[in-house]
């Protein structure tokens, strides 16, 4: 399934003293199995944009177009197409109500309609792809579990309802390092396994280096950039200007380079810029007893 | 969608009216209350009219924006109006059908009655469309202050609803922000019968409570961190001044409720 967005305006408060306008003529295609990194700065329009693609939001002007038909056309069934787009917003632990993980998670595919099989069905699915074990938590309540619990159970309320695409609105916010490795590591899976589109949105330039295949630089309402993450965190000039920075080893990938190493300009994966430095300093020392230390 | 609903009707803009006291302002509308019911002839009523008029001029408030007010109280205004006309005894019939009689009296008096709802709610609504609820909740923290002395909590009181005013706003994005958060999970509020809408709100208002005690919470401790123990021995940010044109105003007003007392004294009964 593919998205396409075709010179999207969104102005908040049309019309009124307070209008703002959050984005500005945006244009862009999410193909099918990518995973697409949103990047921009905190009010830069991220958020707004992805609530277009699901419809929750209606364009000032442009148009959506999912797989060629306009998402905001007259005789789209939009609830169907929401669940067929799934959308974890900003902190979703918010948005949990019912008084057991399973049932919460079941919102979704009973709003589908679908039979109570299904649903269980779809259910254990769910809290398989977070990491989330049945036996144990199906009949806990979700006010009782962490943080980082209760944000893997509300992205399995949207992963149940099986969508082909994932928008995830800063699934890491907030969480603890073990926590957000948790969510990243179940986002590699999907997309890897299961074949999800997902696009993410965040601004830790880390998360992005290790999970995106292309990434897309927002700034006041206008894509700044977009590429491979490569060649965006190559741009370390251009991603400071917009407020963001480079992934950590990106930055230390400079450092060294600005020191006389002879790396590439453009690593930007701790894994690669290891691999680099290992490969300089066998090369630099005798072989023998100090290659023997990895 | 929510976003559309302002708190209050606060007008912000700047008139003499609005930088008043706000203590000022509450004791007259008080006044202009009382004079409203001792009003007992149209006469009464051409003053008050003026009055208002020239206090709309005054606080840069347009006018219709005071008779906005009456829309939440049309009802009660047209039975008012209704009980009036028909269950009124009188001489001079006007029609005569079946039980319905309509006299002239009746007629009269129907519309004083309705009218006499009409000035004390455009009276009030001038009060609020120039008083911030901020300042509103303080004049009448300092109004009631004088009933500590029998134990009325007049500072929590005047804090809760400075609290929950500010709050109004922060739990208006937060019920949008779930709202679309479940219609992205295929939730439905708008079709379906009152019992499927109404079960409909529960995705909706479950979080919403969680949220709102949450936050509750947390406040009571931010507050509590930074020694917040009452009213007691607490100074103020913006501290209440009476200004000349406070005078002026409670002067103008006290000249208004002598005319009428005038009035009732000897126009008694003219137009009844």
């Amino acid at each position: 399934m593919s998205i396409e967005v075709r010179h999207l305006i969104h102005t908040y408060s049309e019309g009124s003293a307070l209008s703002v306008r959050a984005l500005n003529d945006v244009s862009l295609t999410i193909e099918d199995g990518e995973f697409l990194g949103i990047i921009g700065h905190t009010g830069s329009g991220k958020s707004t944009l992805v609530q277009h693609l699901n419809g929750l939001l209606k364009p000032t002007s442009g148009q959506i177009l999912v797989d060629g038909e306009d998402l905001n056309g007259e005789h789209v069934n939009r609830r169907a197409l929401r669940q067929r787009i799934g959308l974890v917003f900003q902190y979703p632990e918010y948005q949990l109500f019912e008084e057991t993980v399973a049932k919460d998670i079941a919102f979704g595919p009973k709003n589908q309609g679908l039979s109570k099989e299904e649903i269980d069905e779809r259910v254990r699915y769910a809290m398989d792809c977070v990491h989330l074990d049945p036996a144990t938590y199906s009949e806990r309540s979700p006010f009782e579990l962490s943080g980082g619990q209760m944000r893997r159970v509300a992205i399995a309320g949207v992963l149940a309802m099986r969508p082909s695409v994932l928008i995830l609105d800063e699934p890491t916010a907030g969480l603890d390092p073990r926590g957000r490795d948790r969510i990243l590591s179940m986002l590699e899976e999907l997309h890897s396994r299961e074949k999800t589109t997902i696009v993410m949105v965040s601004h830790s330039m880390d998360d992005m280096a290790r999970l995106a295949t292309r990434l897309i630089v927002v700034a006041d309402g206008q894509i700044l950039a977009s590429g491979t993450p490569r060649e965006i965190f190559s741009r370390e000039d251009m991603m400071v200007s917009a407020g963001l920075g480079v992934p950590e080893a990106s930055r230390l990938c400079s450092a060294l380079r600005s020191r006389g190493l002879d790396l590439p300009p453009d690593l930007y994966r701790p894994e690669e810029l290891r691999d680099h430095l290992l490969r300089l300093w066998h090369a630099s020392s005798p072989k023998g007893k100090e290659g023997s230390v990895c | 969608m929510l976003k559309n609903i302002t708190m209050g009707q606060y007008y912000p803009v700047d008139s003499p009216v609005h930088r008043m006291d706000p203590r000022m302002k509450l004791v007259l509308t008080i006044i202009f209350i009382v004079t409203v019911f001792l009003s007992h002839s149209f006469v009464g009523y051409l003053l008050l009219l003026a009055f208002l008029v020239l206090a709309c001029r005054v606080s840069n408030v347009p006018f219709r924006l005071l008779l906005k007010g009456l829309r939440p109280l049309r009802l009660i205004i047209i039975i008012t109006f209704l009980l009036n006309l028909f269950f009124t005894s009188g001489e001079d019939v006007w029609v005569s059908v079946w039980v319905i009689r309509i006299t002239r009296e009746g007629f009269l008096q129907a519309l004083f009655y309705s009218l006499r709802l009409v000035f004390l709610v455009a009276g009030t609504s001038l009060l609020t469309l120039t008083t911030s609820p901020v300042a509103l909740s303080d004049g009448i923290e300092m109004l009631l202050s004088p009933l500590k002395v029998i134990h009325f909590p007049a500072h929590e009181l005047a804090m809760m609803m400075t609290i929950a005013l500010r709050f109004i706003p922060t739990l208006l994005e937060e019920t949008d922000k779930i709202m679309k958060a479940q219609m992205a999970r295929g939730a439905d509020f708008e079709s379906g019968n009152i019992l499927a809408r109404a079960k409909a709100m529960i995705p909706l208002l479950v979080p919403l409570f969680v949220s709102a005690f949450r936050r509750a919470g947390d406040l009571a401790m931010a507050m509590e961190s930074r020694c917040y123990h009452g009213g007691e021995g607490r100074t103020r940010l913006r501290v209440l001044k009476t200004t000349r044109n406070d005078w002026l105003a409670l002067l103008t007003v006290l000249c208004l409720l002598g005319l009428i007392i005038l009035e009732g004294i000897f126009l008694k009964g003219v137009l009844f």
